[in-house]
């Protein structure tokens, strides 16, 4: 009893994430997690010595390539459509976010703070919709797209994706907490319904939004599937579209795909540095509550 | 009076800002589903004109499709290789990053990096990666004296290196999702085991394991759900050879896109989805069950 007395508080903080100075198996976490920081960053750290290596180089196996060269950036830059493919990719991410942050927060809102008949059984129906996976879609959408004229148009992109029933669900669940007196509040001053929402219960649930709308963009931005079908000509593609079907026909160009992928990936980190807590918080916030 | 009018006026207001979100869901989701069923009745042919009913002989034809049969025990294989590892992972960093104090929040950035990575790009930098011949992973193994792998060129390896990529790209958010419940079990717990002489993997198999079980839970049915669905990650790192060599990587929905949009098969591709969809569904309910045992504390 008196050595489990004396070594139980020295076990304790290990276990609860408050290692003393001199505890050895912190040290052997900080090393364990390095080598796994190794492995994960590789990758990132393969394709970016690949993109500055000149063709000569390309299959020299050395880790830092001998004549960096920027060249293969300004090839993929000139040679190929990317800027426009990066574009149509903004263009297609940014409307499909904004029309999913309002369409999801009024619906979310008016699902979980105005009474009428129904309300139970609209939202079971929302919900269930989750259950339709994409690829069961996309073949009606095809066939849809095709009798309305809407193949190889950024609506023809966007339309699947203008209203997430999963950020109706996660709203409401946020919604749910903005208090009832502070809506009656508004009411009694005046405020029409519509301004209930947007100007009091909107405000108050920010960091969900926040999360949303970043989960939103980067889904869109990384859609393959539905814009592999629907693009048809080169000048529409969005960039992942774009990537694939270029990197598809460069063959061995090792050196142009690897600069193609990283002139994709080096702005969605660059924005990860700036948001990088707001994302990974995000994760937990619309997780947890998923 | 003026009491029910309010309501009415409300519940107008309510309908009105539901009208339409709800068109959306009418005709984007509901529709398109039901419409899905009745194509993989028929015959449906985007070329020819006629689009005989054939009842479930779409159905059929997959039950006989040996390539079928491979996209299915492939996806399966997938689930059984990835999620096993990648919750294991998972747990082992997330554990990791609450017994340091300094660095933390880099650590945790620096393995979520990968899940927010463009998918497309990401597959073909580790398709670079398992090269053959100027790959890097082939010179680590010919620096340790082990003979060189051909990786996605193997029938029986491909699948696997197209898992590791998914592992990779997933594990920063399982790690966030393990720190998330980890981090809602309180400390009293531990400390009333450690003053009866529990430690270490007693604490781990008695107290940690059981009341992650909802997270556990959580992160099993969505990642069955991803990998049920893959399919870029699989276009892109097996793209020259499409779905790998012998069909090795073919998925269920990569499948599904060259039944329907290369060989203009839609029946038999709209079949294949109520399939998958009828899986997503099972595999979903079953692992409710299976993993939500109640935990009596």
């Amino acid at each position: 009893m008196a050595l489990e007395a004396r070594l139980a508080p020295r076990a304790a903080p290990a276990v609860l994430g408050r290692p003393r100075r001199r505890d050895p198996g912190a040290w052997l976490a900080y090393i364990a997690l390095a080598a796994g920081t190794v492995a994960v960053a590789f990758p990132f750290y393969w394709m970016i010595v690949t993109a500055l290596k000149s063709p000569i180089d390309l299959f020299d196996l050395r880790l830092v390539p001998s004549h960096p060269t920027l060249g293969n950036f300004t090839e993929v830059l000139t040679r190929t459509q990317f800027p426009r493919w990066f574009g149509n990719s903004l263009v297609v991410a940014l409307i499909t976010t904004l029309s999913v942050a309002f369409f999801d927060s009024l619906v979310g809102y008016t699902l979980a703070k105005l009474r009428f008949p129904g309300r139970g059984l609209i939202f079971v129906m929302i919900l269930a919709t989750l259950m339709i996976p994409t690829e069961m879609l996309v073949i009606p959408w095809y066939i849809m797209s095709s009798a309305f004229g809407w193949i190889n148009t950024y609506w023809g992109i966007m339309f699947p994706g203008l209203i997430s029933a999963f950020g109706i669900f996660l709203i409401r669940q946020f919604m749910s907490g903005v208090p009832d007196e502070l809506l009656d509040a508004g009411r009694i001053d005046g405020v029409s319904e519509f301004g209930l929402y947007w100007r009091i219960a909107l405000p108050q649930i920010k960091p969900a939004m926040a999360a949303l709308c970043i989960f939103t963009f980067l889904g869109n931005w990384n859609a393959f599937l539905w814009p592999l079908i629907v693009i048809q000509t080169a000048h529409m593609r969005t960039l992942p579209v774009g990537i694939a079907l270029f990197s598809g026909e460069a063959g061995s160009a090792w050196h142009l795909i690897m600069a193609s992928s990283a002139l994709a990936v080096l702005p969605v980190l660059a924005v990860f540095a700036v948001l990088q807590r707001q994302i990974i918080e995000g994760v937990t916030l619309t997780g947890l509550r998923g | 009076m003026p009491g029910l009018q309010l309501g009415t006026r409300r519940a107008l207001w309510a309908y009105a800002f539901l009208l339409v979100p709800l068109a959306f869901f009418l005709a984007i989701r509901v529709a398109p589903a039901v419409s899905s069923l009745y194509i993989s009745l028929h015959e449906w042919n985007v070329i020819s004109p006629e689009k005989p009913f054939v009842g479930l002989r779409n159905f059929v034809t997959l039950s006989r499709d040996p390539k079928f049969a491979q996209a299915a025990v492939n996806t399966v294989r997938y689930v059984l290789a990835g999620i096993p590892v990648q919750l294991a992972l998972g747990l082992a960093v997330a554990m990791l990053l609450r017994r340091i104090n300094r660095f933390r929040g880099v650590f945790r950035a620096l393995y979520f990096l990968p899940f927010v990575t463009p998918i497309v790009a990401a597959s073909w930098v580790w398709q670079w990666m398992y090269s053959e011949q100027f790959g890097p992973l082939n010179q680590i193994l010919v620096a340790l004296g082990l003979p060189a792998q051909p990786f996605l060129r193997s029938p029986t390896q491909a699948l696997y290196g197209v898992t590791a990529m998914v592992v990779w790209q997933y594990l920063g958010f399982q790690v966030v999702i393990f720190l998330a419940g980890l981090e809602a079990i309180p400390r009293a717990y531990y400390e009333a085991a450690q003053v009866d002489g529990a430690s270490g993997w007693y604490l781990f198999r008695h107290i940690t394991v059981p009341l992650l079980n909802p997270t556990l839970v959580f992160s099993a049915v969505y990642s069955t759900i991803v990998y049920l669905q893959l399919f870029t990650q699989v276009l892109n790192m097996t793209f020259g050879d499409q779905g790998g060599p012998l069909a090795g990587t073919l998925t269920m929905v990569l499948y599904v896109y060259q039944l329907g949009f290369q060989r203009f098969k839609m029946g038999e591709a709209a079949a294949a989805t109520a399939v998958l969809f009828v899986a997503i569904l099972a595999i979903t309910l079953l692992q409710m069950r299976v993993l939500s045992r109640p935990v009596e504390y």
